[in-house]
């Protein structure tokens, strides 16, 4: 729908943007829009030093030879291209930006259950990334964002303690984002807000936040173990001490398959909401869609070992997890169904987060179907360790999870600046994220199907691999470009944007019943709910009929 | 043009083409089914796009309709599912009667040792035809050892043994990759795997003079003094060793196991983990008294033990085109 039909409004109204001014009034909010802007401001800086560290990456792997880093310094940069991405952005991103403004809002209440708890999930959160940049800044850590034993607990020399601790303090913000979010939506929805009226937005940060409760321990436990190995020399890992190394891939992938979800639940959510609205349909078999976000969060706890094939399980752990892995494939399959089927007969408008939206499936299908690939053993043994595997990851956790955030980022802006993003702009971005994407990590199935292994700073044998890689290096300028240009504009729009009308897109859901920007409690009075989720048929008529009497 | 921009992997093994077959029947699922999905997300995208008084039709959803599309994708899955798991069975299951190639991985390279005695650095020389199982083990950290021309990979690990095997099809020369992340050096952990007419091979391994792997072991076994305790002409201290290998053996806690690779390996460096039923816990550790590479040894000495005398390569290898002979009737 076009952006014209934007009204001018008056003098600006008291929200929570512009009720208390100066440093403090952010740092000891506990409202959960604050917090989620602190949130907003912390993930993007951390998400610009590891899509640096990329960028490096990629420039080194345009030569076969070893030659603009040494082999360490590249070492570095892809562990710590990897834990700033996924620790210290993905994992947040959604549920702790979008999640922590739009959960209370979307069912009705003033904030989430435990606002001072929010506020202490941010400083945890910032704790760990001050330490995990004093980490990088004072010599890093090479052992892969995995740090697989032995390597890790006796033989690496970099600060693997020292980043493992700042994971484990940003683990609790995630726990208690969490935590936050079961207890809010089990207590505080409005009258009339049953479960079946949720929007899927909220089932699907209900099932992550379940994952993040109860999988975020486990990797805490794995790092004191691997921190109490390297440090006093417990035995618990290294076979030269009695340990095993195949139980930390165990107890580490108990945590990071499922992590994944974490992921790309929130995104799905995101993509949900915007298909509806702009489609202007109700989502196609709401309760398959809402169950499949819960059947993802069981499902994936019990698929970690496929990470594991060639590792040195039995051939019939194997077995049983490669099965496993085909069940948790069947409800992503179906949620996709579910989003296409939704688009038919509908009203389908195409502003910048439909694009996204679009991307979204589009990304995630191919990230999806590559998954079955991986899944089957006899293909796994061949493309595991190899750049299949990354494609593979990053049309997931890139192509799926970031293109929901950034869709997200955009349907929402309105509500969270008060402000309309310029759309030509917003719709050009969309189209370099996608493109770019595709150039950059679509060479990289074809490589890792050569044979080319991850994490190898240098390929000088290998010559034959280098066309691909300056495809691939090439694609990522691309891909850096698109993700500037909406940091830039947004920043833009906050100054120079259009006022927003409270509900620009006409969408279902109660954050667009408040005004744009909300106040700090949201809505004026408690709103009682009467109607299903993605009412989209009553608010399309209701409109015809005011055009109606206008005309 | 296309040496510089290849497409396709060689295949140079006989796994190769099994790996390559459900890879091919991979892609074309997965072409099906995203011609589907993004064929209708454009048509209906197209179709319904949004017009001026034109209201979108709401529906419910469809309980069939959500069971069709979960009920064939799984059955599709499962027809992955078997076909994946089998082609991983045979690469899993070492064909008997394989020439054996003991490898070692330390950061960052890989020291193999053929079981006539042949020692190689980041280099392996096997024939054409002839099945290979590697016996690995690391010194340090987990490494990977990986053919991509094989379509063959399997973690190296310190502190026990890993298998795997392969058959090369195609002489030539082919990658070796460390797969694993070890640590500085990791991309330079590389090699060539040169696959050679099975009379060259011959040729190459007769430039060696070393003497069988067996032998060392046998040699090491003596210095040791292991001969005091496992004896095969009177009961020792310890279990007679001739004939055990590959045999189950009953354990003093009552567990009966396989004397494999593994079993030997670790009842030499910790021999009071699994003791053989009727014997003493008496036995001391030579853990860090023996290489890796002595172990090895060792080891390869004790598997002999439990074969008839050694037979020449050609013999072993004619024996083997029967075995596979054999094999192949039975599939069929």
């Amino acid at each position: 729908m076009s952006m014209a039909t934007a009204t001018i409004q008056p003098v600006e109204r008291e929200n929570y943007l512009n009720k208390e001014y100066g440093v403090g009034s952010w740092l000891f909010t506990t409202d959960h829009k604050r917090i989620a802007l602190l949130y907003l401001i912390s993930i993007t800086f951390f998400f610009f030093i590891g899509g640096f560290f990329a960028l490096l990456i990629r420039l080194e792997l345009l030569t076969p030879a070893s030659d603009l880093v040494q082999a360490d310094t590249y070492n570095k940069l892809f562990t710590m291209h990897g834990m700033v991405m996924v620790f210290f952005f993905l994992i947040p991103s959604i549920p702790a930006v979008l999640g922590n403004f739009l959960v209370p809002m979307m069912i009705g209440a003033k904030d989430l259950a435990f606002p001072r708890i929010n506020l202490l999930s941010w400083y945890l959160y910032i704790i760990g990334g001050i330490m995990m940049l004093h980490c990088m800044l004072t010599g890093g850590v090479d052992t892969g964002w995995t740090f697989y034993t032995p390597f890790s607990t006796a033989y690496s020399n970099t600060k693997i303690v020292e980043a493992g601790l700042a994971i484990f303090v940003t683990g609790f913000s995630s726990i208690l984002t969490g935590l936050n979010f079961v207890v809010t939506i089990h207590r505080m929805r409005a009258p009339g807000m049953t479960w079946s009226r949720l929007p899927l937005f909220i089932w699907a940060h209900y099932a992550t936040s379940i994952i993040q409760i109860l999988g975020t321990p486990v990797i805490a436990i794995t790092i004191v173990l691997v921190a109490a190995e390297r440090a006093l020399h417990l035995g618990i890992f290294d076979p030269r001490l009695g340990g095993d190394p195949l139980l930390f891939q165990h107890l580490f992938w108990f945590y990071s398959h499922p992590a994944v979800y974490i992921m790309i639940l929130p995104s799905m959510g995101v993509v949900t909401e915007i298909i509806a609205c702009f489609a202007r349909k109700r989502i196609f078999g709401y309760s398959f869609v809402a169950f499949s976000s819960i059947a993802i969060a069981v499902f994936g706890f019990l698929v970690w070992a496929h990470h594991m094939f060639v590792a040195g399980i039995s051939v019939y752990a194997a077995l049983v997890f490669s099965l496993l892995s085909y069940a948790v494939a069947v409800p992503s399959a179906v949620k996709v169904f579910n989003w296409t089927a939704t688009l038919y007969k509908g009203s389908i408008h195409y502003d910048a987060p439909m694009l996204y939206a679009f991307g979204f499936i589009g990304l995630f299908t191919m990230g999806g179907l590559t998954g079955l690939f991986l899944a089957a053993l006899g293909i796994d043994v061949h493309v595991t360790d190899t750049y299949f595997v990354i494609a593979h990851f990053h049309y997931i956790m890139v192509g799926g999870a970031l293109m929901g955030y950034l869709g997200g980022l955009h349907f929402w802006w309105p509500k969270i600046s008060g402000r309309l993003y310029p759309e030509g702009w917003a719709r050009l971005a969309a189209l370099i994220v996608f493109l770019g994407f595709n150039l950059t990590f679509f060479p990289q199935f074809v490589l890792g199907y050569l044979g080319m292994p991850r994490r190898y700073a240098d390929y000088s044998h290998m010559p034959e691999f280098q066309v691909l890689n300056v495809l691939s290096t090439a694609g990522a300028t691309v891909l850096g470009v698109g993700y500037l240009l909406p940091m830039l504009y947004f920043l833009w729009s906050m100054r120079y944007g259009k006022p927003a009308p409270d509900n620009p897109w006409k969408a279902a859901g109660l954050e667009w019943m408040t005004t744009s920007p909300p106040t700090t409690f949201n809505f004026e009075t408690e709103p009682v709910v009467t109607w299903e989720a993605y009412n989209y048929d009553e608010i399309d008529s209701a409109h015809k009929q005011e055009v109606k009497v206008v005309g | 043009m296309f040496d510089n921009f290849p497409l396709w992997p060689d295949r140079a093994s006989a796994a190769a083409g099994n790996v390559d077959a459900l890879f091919i029947f991979l892609l074309i699922v997965s072409g099906l089914m995203s011609l589907l999905i993004f064929s209708a997300l454009l048509y209906f995208a197209a179709r319904y796009r949004h017009r001026r008084g034109v209201l979108a039709e709401q529906i419910e959803g469809s309980t069939p309709l959500e069971l069709t599309w979960s009920v064939v994708p799984f059955m599709v899955f499962m027809v992955i599912f078997v076909w994946g798991a089998v082609v991983f069975f045979k690469s899993r299951t070492p064909p008997r009667d394989s020439t054996e190639v003991y490898v070692v991985a330390k950061q960052w390279m890989w020291k193999l040792e053929h079981s006539e005695g042949q020692r190689e650095i980041n280099e392996l020389h096997v024939p054409v035809g002839r099945d290979v199982k590697l016996i690995m083990t690391s010194q340090d950290v987990i490494h990977s050892f990986f053919i991509p021309a094989f379509r063959m990979k399997q973690d190296v690990l310190p502190g026990r043994y890993t298998l795997a095997w392969f058959r090369a099809t195609k002489p030539g020369t082919y990658h070796l990759f460390c797969a694993e992340y070890c640590g500085t050096q990791h991309s330079g952990m590389i090699g060539s795997i040169i696959v050679m007419e099975p009379a060259q091979f011959e040729a190459w391994m007769s430039g060696s003079p070393a003497g069988p792997l067996s032998a060392s072991g046998e040699k090491i076994f003596a210095e040791l003094g292991c001969v005091t305790c496992h004896r095969a002409d009177t009961p020792g201290r310890g279990p007679n060793l001739e004939g055990i290998f590959g045999k189950p053996v009953q354990l003093e806690d009552g567990r009966t196991i396989t004397a494999d690779e593994n079993y030997i390996r670790e009842s030499i460096l910790d021999p009071g983990s699994k003791v053989v039923s009727g014997f003493k816990p008496v036995m001391p550790t030579f853990q860090g008294l023996v290489s890796e590479e002595q172990l090895n040894a060792l080891v390869a000495y004790v598997k002999s033990l439990s074969q008839p005398v050694a037979t020449s390569t050609r013999t072993a290898a004619a024996t083997q085109q029967d075995n596979s002979r054999a094999a192949g009737s039975q599939v069929q």
